[in-house]
Order: C-alpha cells, then sequence, then structure tokens
C-alpha cells in the first residue's frame, strides 16, 4: 500500500525518503484515494516545503525497481525543530486515513511518537538507527546513483594540485569503519550485513561546528557557516607546530604545517583582535574535521580496518571537510588508510527506514 | 613555562649530626664513665630544590643564583619549556652563564621517571565525590611502561618503556590551548584560572544537545543515559538566544576533557597500556580539570584504564632538565628522599584550595629532595613489592584515626620542643631553635588537617617522619643521644644478670621468658606519651617494673604456641633478620639475649638498625658500640661477630617507622646472601604503625606492646597489650 516512506528524525534535521511510483496503471489511478494523490503531487511537483523544508533534486534516484515497482526516490530534509509543523501538516492531509505505517529511526522517533500519535493520529514504527543506517548504505550503493558509481574517493589527496574525486567501488565493502557525522558522530565497525558494532562516538561533530559557529560568528544557518569558512584562514587561529619550533619538531617527526593548538592563538588578546569571522568559522570546521578523522584513524587501527567511510550530513556541500578527511587519514597513516564517500551524505536512516518498512510488508 | 618558572638546582647543606664514639677503656676505671662518647659534627649532604615561582619574579631569581651560585665550575645552565626561548638573553646576561635549551619532551620524561622512581606516594588518582579526594599509589617497584599525556596548549601522547626509550605515538590539537583560546573568545575571559572558575559554576545542559534532548524521554529504553552528551554546542545553533559565559565555559571544559580522555584511551588500548598520568597546564593543580578527565577516562575505557596525576608534576621539566645538565655524575644512582620540611604539599598555591593564597603569599611552591647516602631498594623477602604498603592505617581515609593522631601529635610538641633544647645546652640559640622548630612542625599539622593528602597518604608514619625532618631543618639532629646513652649504659650493667637468670630455666620456660624480656623492653619507647610520662617521673622505672605492666596470656593478638610448637618440631632457621627498635634496656635485655639464643640455636642472625636517629631508636652506629660490649661480656656473641654468624646492618632510615619497600641495598644483599628464612619485626612504629598486615615470602613475628591507650581500643585492647603475631606464608 502506498504512499511509501523513510524517516530519519536526527538531532537537528530530520530526513525523509519518498518512492514516488512512476508505473500506476490507469486503474489504479482510478482507486488512489484524493488524499494519497494530493501528497503525491505536493511532493513531487515542489522543490521547496514551508520555508525550511528542502529536496534535494540533484540526489533523486531515477527508475528504480523496489519490492516490484518502478519508480523515482525522493530526498528531502528539514530541519527538527519543525517537527510539530511537518505533523500538523500530516494531520492537515488526512495521512492517517491512508492506514499506512509510517516508519520512522533516529532519536526523534523516539521523541515525537506521542505527538504523532495525538496531533496526527499516527502510530510510528520505530527502527535502530544503526540497524537503518547499514541497510540504507548497503542499497543504495548497490543500486548506483543513476548509473553512476555512489561511492566515490580523493586521489592524491596531499596534493591540492592533482587531489581528484574518483569513482569508487564498493562490491566487497567488508570490514568497514563507518563514521556518521550528524550533530554528534558515530562510528560502527561493519563486518557482513547483520554483523556490526557500535564502536565509540564522540559529541564534537557537526552540531558542534555549528554551534560553535553561531557563537563566534552570528551567523545562522549552516550554509552561511561552511560559507564563511570557505573565506577564511584557520593559520591565524591555531597555533601551528612552526609557530612553536619555527619550522618541524623533528625529535618527534612532526611537520611545521600541523595544528598543535587548536585556536592557540586566540590565547593572546592582540591575535582575537585581528581575526576575521571566517579564520574563526574556518578554524572551528579545521578543529572538528582534523578531531574526527583522528579518533576515526585510531579506531580503525584498533579494530584493524583500513577502509573507512564517511557519512552524514556534516559533509553535505562540506568539500573542506572531506578533503582534508582525505588527506588526514592518508598522511598520519602513511598511505594505510583510505577516506570514502557516498553521495547520499546524510539519507541512508531514512532509506533504511523504507526498506524497513518494505520488508515488513 | 608560559606564566611559571620552575627552577631546579642542587646544593650542599651544612648541618649538625650526632656522632657517637667509643672511648678507648684501657686501663681506665670504666665504672662511672659514660659508655661512650657523643659528639655533634658539621656534616655536608646534598640536596635537590626545586622551586616555582611566576615569571616576573625572575630577575629576583637571577640575583638570587648570582650570589648562591658557589660552583664557579658552572658554565652552563639548563632550560627548557617555552620560556627557554623567551629568557635566554636576560639570564645569559645577568649570570654570564650559556644557556643550554634542552627538548622539552625529553626533559619531561627524564623528570617523571625520577619523581616516579624517588618519591612515595607520587602518584594519585582523583575521585572528587568520593570521601578521599585523592587516591594515593604506593610505589610499583616497575615503572614502565606507561603513557604520558602531556596537556600543554595541545596533546602530547608518550609512550615510555625504559629510562631512554620513549615514543611520541600521538597528539591532538584540541588542548589547554583550545580551552583557553576558544574560551576567551566565548566568555570574553581572559585569563585560563578564570575560565576553569567559570566552568566550575556552569551547567553545560542548557549548551550541549544530550542523549535525552534527541531521543526525549523515551531514552531509558535504549540502554543509554540520557545525559550524555549527543552533540557538543548543539543547542547553541541558533543566532537568538543567549548563553551564560559560565554554560558556555562549562561545556567547553566538557568537550575538551571528553575528547581527550577518548583519545588517551584509544591510543592506550592500541599499544596495551593501562597507566595514563597526566600533566601540563591544563591540568596542573586544577580539581576541575583533574575530575573531568578521570571522568573521560572510566567512561571511554569502561574503567580498564586509570587516569593518574602527579603530585609534582609542576616540575617534571625542570628536573629532567637539571639531570641531563648533571648526567655527569647521575642523579640516578642515588636514592632521593621527599624532605617534608622543606617541601610545600600538594597545591599549596591552587587558588581552588586557598582562594586567599594567591594575594598572601603568591604562587610560590617548593620541593626539597635530600640525597640518600645509600640506594634503597625493595626487601627481598616481600611477598609482592607492587601490592606491599607499609601503613596500617591510612588517615586521609580515616578521619576518626586522623582527627586523634593529629590532636595527639601537636600535644606532644611542647614535650618535644622542650627536649630539642635541652639536648644542647651548650648552645645559646637553642631554645631559639627549638621555638622556631615547634612552630614549623605546628604549621605543618595545620595544613595536615585542612589538607590530609597534602604529602601523599597521611599516617602516623608520615607525621613521625615529618618531625623528624623539621628537628633535622633545625639542627637538632638527635634529641635523644644523651637519653640513649644514659640508658645504654644502664641496661649493660644488667646484662650478665639477665642472661644468668634466663640459663638457668628450663627450654620451653626460657622461651617464653624471652619473649617477655623482648616485650618488656618494648615498653621503653619515649615516642609514646604513656611511657614518656612515665619515664620522666620515675627514673628507677625498670625491667623488671616493665614486665609487669605488661598483658598476661591470652595476648591481644596470640599466636606463641604456634611459635613455641615452631621451635620445638621445625629445624632451626636459616638466618634472622632482625629490626631493632629502642636504645637501651629494648635493645640490650630484650633482643640481645633473644640474638643469643637464636644463634644458640645455630641460627645466624642480622641485627637492623636505623641508619640515622629517630626518638630514642638504636641507630647502626650506637648498635655497634653496645655490640662490642656485649661481646666483651659473652662468649657466644664474640664468637658469632668473629665468625660473621652475627651480623650488624643499617637500614637506610630514619623514621621510627618501617618501609620495607625503601631498605638500605646492603641489608638486602645481605638478606639474599644468607638466605633468610625468619624476619623478625619489633615495636609499635614497625610491627603496628606499619608492616602490620605485610606479607612475606618467609616466617614473620611482629612484636609490640601497644602504649598508646586510643590504638589499644581501636584494636579491641588496653594500653600495654601485647600483640605477638607468628605468620607463615601459605605455601
Amino acid at each position: 500500500v502506498f504512499p511509501w516512506f523513510g524517516l530519519d528524525i536526527g538531532g537537528t534535521l530530520v530526513k525523509l525518503v519518498y518512492f514516488e511510483p512512476k508505473d500506476i496503471t490507469a486503474e489504479e489511478e482510478e482507486e488512489e484515494v484524493e488524499n494519497l494523490k494530493s501528497i503525491r503531487k505536493y511532493l513531487t511537483s515542489n522543490v521547496a516545503y514551508g520555508s525550511t523544508g528542502i529536496r534535494d533534486v540533484h540526489l533523486e534516484l531515477k527508475d528504480l525497481t523496489l519490492c516490484g515497482r518502478k519508480g523515482n526516490l525522493h530526498f528531502i530534509r528539514f530541519p527538527t525543530h519543525d517537527m510539530p509543523a511537518f505533523i500538523q501538516m500530516g494531520s492537515e492531509k488526512h495521512f492517517s486515513s491512508l492506514h499506512t505505517t509510517l516508519c520512522a529511526t533516529g532519536g526523534g522517533a523516539y521523541k515525537f511518537e506521542q505527538d504523532f500519535r495525538t496531533m496526527g493520529d499516527l502510530q510510528l514504527c520505530k527502527l535502530d538507527e544503526l540497524d537503518c543506517l547499514i541497510k540504507g548504505v548497503l542499497y543504495i550503493d548497490s543500486v548506483g546513483f543513476n548509473g553512476h558509481s555512489e561511492c566515490y574517493y580523493f586521489e592524491n589527496p596531499t596534493d591540492a594540485e592533482r587531489c581528484q574525486k574518483l569513482p569508487f567501488n564498493l562490491e566487497n565493502p567488508y570490514p568497514l569503519l563507518l563514521v556518521n557525522i550528524g550533530s554528534g558522530v558515530s562510528i560502527l565497525a561493519v563486518y557482513s550485513k547483520e554483523n556490526y558494532k557500535r564502536v565509540t562516538g564522540t559529541s564534537l561533530g557537526g552540531g558542534t561546528f555549528f554551534g560553535l559557529c553561531c557563537l563566534l560568528t552570528g551567523c545562522s544557518t549552516f550554509e552561511e557557516a561552511l560559507e564563511m569558512a570557505s573565506r577564511g584562514d584557520s593559520t591565524k587561529v591555531d597555533k601551528l607546530v612552526r609557530d612553536i619550533y619555527g619550522g618541524d619538531y623533528e625529535r618527534f617527526a612532526l611537520p611545521g604545517w600541523a595544528v598543535a593548538s587548536s585556536f592557540g592563538n586566540m590565547m593572546s588578546k592582540e591575535k582575537r583582535e585581528s581575526v576575521s569571522k571566517e579564520d574563526l568559522a574556518k578554524a572551528t570546521l579545521i578543529t572538528i574535521t582534523n578531531n574526527i578523522g583522528s579518533i576515526a584513524r585510531m579506531c580503525a587501527l584498533n579494530e584493524n580496518i583500513n577502509r573507512v567511510v564517511f557519512v552524514g550530513n556534516f559533509l553535505r556541500i562540506n568539500t573542506i571537510s572531506m578533503r582534508l578527511l582525505a588527506y588526514a587519514l592518508d598522511y598520519w597513516s602513511k598511505g594505510q588508510l583510505k577516506a570514502l564517500f557516498l553521495e547520499h551524505e546524510g539519507y541512508f536512516g531514512a532509506v533504511g527506514a523504507l526498506l524497513e518498512l518494505l520488508d515488513s510488508a | 613555562g608560559g606564566s611559571l618558572t620552575k627552577l631546579a638546582y642542587y646544593s650542599t647543606v651544612q648541618h649538625k649530626v650526632a656522632r657517637v664514639r667509643s672511648f678507648d677503656h684501657s686501663g681506665k676505671d670504666i665504672e662511672n664513665e659514660p659508655l661512650y662518647e657523643i659528639s655533634v659534627q658539621e656534616e655536608i649532604t646534598a640536596r635537590l630544590h626545586f622551586i616555582k615561582f611566576e615569571n616576573t619574579y625572575i630577575e629576583t631569581c637571577l640575583d638570587f643564583i648570582k650570589d648562591h651560585l658557589v660552583n664557579t665550575e658552572t658554565k652552563v645552565i639548563k632550560a627548557t619549556g617555552g620560556g627557554a626561548y623567551k629568557f635566554k638573553d636576560l639570564i645569559e646576561k645577568k649570570l654570564g652563564l650559556k644557556v643550554d635549551k634542552e627538548d622539552v619532551m625529553t626533559c619531561l620524561i627524564k623528570g617523571c621517571n625520577f619523581v616516579l622512581r624517588n618519591i612515595p606516594h607520587e602518584v594519585f588518582a582523583y575521585q572528587k565525590d568520593s570521601d578521599t579526594e585523592f587516591r594515593f599509589q604506593s610505589n610499583h617497584p616497575n615503572i614502565f611502561p606507561y603513557l604520558l599525556v602531556n596537556i600543554g596548549s595541545g596533546v602530547s601522547i608518550v609512550k615510555v618503556e625504559t629510562e631512554d626509550k620513549f615514543e611520541w605515538i600521538g597528539g591532538s590539537s584540541i588542548g589547554g590551548g583550545t580551552f583557553w583560546g576558544l574560551g576567551a573568545l566565548l566568555t570574553k575571559t581572559k585569563k585560563f584560572d578564570e575560565l576553569l572558575q567559570l566552568a566550575a559554576k556552569g551547567q553545560h545542559t542548557n549548551v550541549d544537545m544530550l542523549v535525552k534532548d534527541v531521543y526525549g524521554g523515551a531514552y531509558q529504553t535504549l540502554g543509554l543515559s540520557g545525559n550524555l552528551i549527543a552533540s557538543s554546542f548543539g543547542k547553541s545553533t541558533t543566532a537568538d538566544k543567549e548563553f551564560s559565559k559560565e554554560d558556555m565555559a562549562k561545556s567547553l571544559l566538557h568537550m575538551i576533557s571528553n575528547d581527550i580522555g577518548q583519545l588517551a584511551c584509544l591510543y592506550a588500548k592500541l599499544h596495551n597500556l593501562d597507566k595514563i598520568y597526566f600533566g601540563g597546564f591544563f591540568i596542573r593543580g586544577h580539581p576541575v580539570t583533574m575530575r573531568t578527565i578521570t571522568y573521560s577516562i572510566n567512561f571511554f575505557s569502561k574503567g580498564e584504564v586509570q587516569a593518574l596525576f602527579l603530585r609534582h608534576e609542576g616540575y617534571l621539566g625542570a628536573i629532567g632538565a637539571f639531570l641531563k645538565g648533571a648526567e655527569q655524575d647521575n642523579p640516578n644512582q642515588y636514592s632521593w628522599g621527599e624532605n617534608y620540611a622543606g617541601s610545600s604539599g600538594l597545591m599549596s598555591t591552587s587558588p581552588d584550595v586557598y582562594p586567599m593564597q594567591r594575594t598572601r603569599s603568591g604562587t610560590f611552591d617548593m620541593l626539597e629532595m635530600d640525597r640518600l647516602e645509600r640506594p634503597l631498594v625493595n626487601l627481598p623477602l616481600l611477598k609482592d613489592p607492587s601490592t606491599y604498603i607499609p601503613d596500617t592505617v591510612d588517615l586521609t581515609d580515616d578521619a576518626m584515626a586522623r582527627k586523634y593522631w593529629l590532636t595527639c601529635f601537636e600535644e606532644a610538641l611542647d614535650g618535644v620542643a622542650k627536649r630539642a633544647a635541652a639536648s644542647q645546652p651548650d648552645s645559646v640559640d637553642a631554645p631559639e631553635r627549638a621555638e622556631k622548630f615547634r612552630q614549623k612542625y605546628w604549621n605543618k599539622l595545620q595544613t595536615l588537617r585542612q589538607q590530609p593528602f597534602a604529602y601523599g597518604t597521611l599516617t602516623v608514619r608520615s607525621l613521625l617522619d615529618t618531625r623528624e625532618h623539621c628537628l633535622n631543618e633545625f639542627n637538632f639532629p638527635d634529641p635523644y643521644s644523651k637519653v640513649k646513652q644514659k640508658e645504654n649504659g644502664i641496661a649493660l650493667k644488667c646484662f650478665q644478670s639477665v642472661i644468668e637468670s634466663l640459663d638457668s630455666l628450663g627450654w620451653e620456660e626460657r622461651q617464653f621468658a624471652l619473649v617477655k624480656g623482648l616485650l618488656a623492653g618494648n615498653v621503653f619507647d619515649w615516642g609514646a606519651k604513656a611511657v614518656s610520662d612515665v619515664l620522666e617521673s620515675e627514673p628507677q622505672f625498670g625491667f623488671e617494673e616493665a614486665k609487669s605492666k605488661l598483658q598476661e596470656r591470652p595476648w591481644l593478638e596470640d599466636s606463641y604456641s604456634q611459635w613455641l610448637e615452631r621451635l620445638k618440631e621445625g629445624p632451626p632457621h636459616k638466618c634472622a633478620l632482625i629490626f631493632a627498635d629502642n636504645s637501651g634496656i629494648d635493645i640490650i635485655l630484650g633482643v640481645f639475649p633473644f640474638v643469643r639464643e637464636l644463634l644458640s640455636r645455630g641460627t645466624e642472625v642480622i641485627l637492623a638498625c636505623n641508619s640515622g636517629p629517630a626518638l630514642n631508636d638504636v641507630t647502626y652506629s650506637e648498635s655497634l658500640i653496645v655490640t662490642e660490649r656485649i661481646a666483651a661480656m659473652d662468649p657466644i656473641i664474640q664468637s658469632a661477630l668473629r665468625d660473621e654468624k652475627l651480623l650488624l646492618v643499617q637500614t637506610g632510615s630514619s623514621s621510627p617507622c618501617l618501609d620495607l619497600s625503601r631498605l638500605d641495598k646492603g641489608l638486602a644483599v645481605l638478606v639474599r646472601e644468607r638466605k633468610t628464612d625468619l624476619v623478625i619485626i619489633e615495636g609499635m612504629g614497625r610491627a603496628i604503625h606499619t608492616n602490620y598486615y605485610a606479607a612475606l615470602k618467609c616466617e614473620s613475628l611482629k612484636l609490640a606492646v601497644i602504649k598508646n591507650s586510643w590504638l589499644a581500643d581501636r584494636l579491641g585492647g588496653k594500653i600495654f597489650s601485647v600483640i605477638f603475631k607468628y605468620e607463615v606464608p601459605c605455601q
């Protein structure tokens, strides 16, 4: 029974995937209730919903076959704080009359369960976050990205001139370390479809970058924060190895360009007064990214895994962080570790939730 | 350093020591002569000083050095740390010495190894929410390998495997500089200490996104703690809300501490290490950061790794630089002892502990270490040196006992000062020095009332040792020398009659009489207030009176029957090691007859006495004279001495208590050579305050008379109760 949705309600963003059937027969069209039709039309004919909902059109997967049906998969996101408005809309569109199950994952599946029931007259099917994530990653990678590779890496990450994005074949994915960077970070070691474990996590994630940027620069959106960062110079804010030792620290083979102390220059009043907001945004981005890189690298070493896949919405439109992660993993592991990325960054949990829905049916 | 200068220097200290010397008695009437001659001589000992002060005093300090630099051969001053570059010119100009810059990390590790090896209770774990915030660790015989995590402006993680082998295995740029720099930007608060104070007052939950913020109220079902931080600063992702400085500082502190703890655990796991020492300005004397780091390590390692801190962490770099400069006479070949008289306590300048200290006396902190004449090692007979704890009661832990003993030492103080002054009747300034001593020790006791953790675990032993150090500091090397001299003389006169009466007894009766004599001798203890009162008022109080004071059997702790059985049934012991206690009746009429019996059984005896004076305890040099005199009267002792069946050694200690993990190396060698299979420990200080629970690899006897009613009460007995503990190691 349509509609097919998968929902991932995170700490900051709600990710929604919607399967739009394209093989609807005339007969079906006839039978399709008005409510369902209006939902389909509303979602597929718009690219923005309300003031904050966005459909990532460039990610749309076309001509997908799911459960014997052909159609397109749409990727929609909006901030978690607009969740009540979303439920309200579902209620206005009489979603509950469709007698469908709504599969949801992420912490918000628990947090908003009550609201769905009372405001939307909807029973949520709550799903495990990590199960969904892995399921989603494996599925999307297997179907590919409209004929292209879903997975990619950066060649020559240590060489700014020659660095380029190249497709990566993730046919035999195991074992892999999956690093999901949302508001916080979760790190999973995946040994097979069913066999995985959460290795660790850190609270220094996308939320930290954005939260600190808001405080330091007064920006109000993630996009704005990233844009500022792209124009800044973090070396004015951070204390580098060369700032302390005049060059490389040979005793420990530390290169002069390495950051010795994030925000270390900000201990000095004069330097605090001479940096720009852009510099601060860049330093925040570099600090958080490097730290995630370090923790991921240590986990990979401890788990003896050499492929590290980074996902999560922190990486959306964030080439600086992706290239830095690729670079840091390669440099500090002396080429032993490879950083991989996926085109659908933050949507895998929602995709997994959709797949669970279909499996249960 | 960035704000503090740490100076390490070596000095020779001239102080008075008491010496004893046998008279030449040939052809003289010795009846009315004292037994031996006591002289006070000047001795020069080596001492390491470490001073920590704010950089603003550096010029004053350089002037001080210039005035006191005695060794004109010194051409170089070793320096390390960021300031080594900053002050290089100033130092070279002022002192006319060349500044030799040493690698920061090398110095840090050299210093760390040095304190780990030489300072008991250097290491502690921090538990804010427990009764005892500071849990001091006993020194492990093998300090390697360990992880040193230095949190300066950034974080360095170093794996130390041996004295000279260490490796930088990783680091992080998120460190103290991040807290300070980012904290200054967020809160407009400039000073590191002030940022920490803000953090201590803040609520991070207003700024951080917690698991329960993401999951709502339903997190319980997931087995997660709702209070875990899901995203640091995750709630500040908005431009239109104000956050308090305190809350932001707290959130930042948690973020950084957790991150460092997590990385440290990942490195510890990868390298299979379970000991992590934390240092650097982020940690230094700040309960706030020690607490968050400890929390983080417990959380991320699930309790498998312990976060450890060092009492003298702030000095490591300076100690290391000093050791680099002193490589020629390799200070590592000596043993060193912390001098409690000349050292400030832990966190003596911490604004967290003493909010007023800063304005009162500035940040000024000291550590003094005396070079010991001989190296100290473990007693080879300790069952497990890594878990051996000398002290029976931890007064940092036991508030009731602490209160009692501190009061006890306070009450005895006037008497000790008086005796000290009286012991030097020819010295004009003795009363003045005695008063200074009294003041100094009184202040130490008051510090310890406020901060029992100031010098490591507080114990009766540390209280006694601190008193000895303070007495020495004011040139009272041996206030009991004359008392001991007199008592040794009197006891010697009784020796033969005691032996005669013992020899007239049957074997079994004699064994009991010997033990009783040993116990009665132990009553003569000037350290015990109940006894010193008696001895002051009744000069005629003697051996027989002491015997009558003893508790009748069954004793409070009584395994005499097993001991007797052992003597009766078992083969003679190969060699007995005896730790003697008091001078006079104790050693001469108690210990020596016992020694004589052992020798007669064919057991060799190593008699160990203190190297330096403490109370009326017999010293090694006194024991030499006493033994010589006994040998002159007694053929058994004489031939045993001649045949090296009776050996006199020194313990390496000047304490009324006994630390079996710090004993003279010569003693340890002899114990091993002679295949010692029996250890006898005598007296309250050595067998009750310390070593009551010490487990040995061989048979042992612990004997004492409890001469303190509080302690007797605690152990369930009365004053003059007897402890006779015969222990056989389980196979």
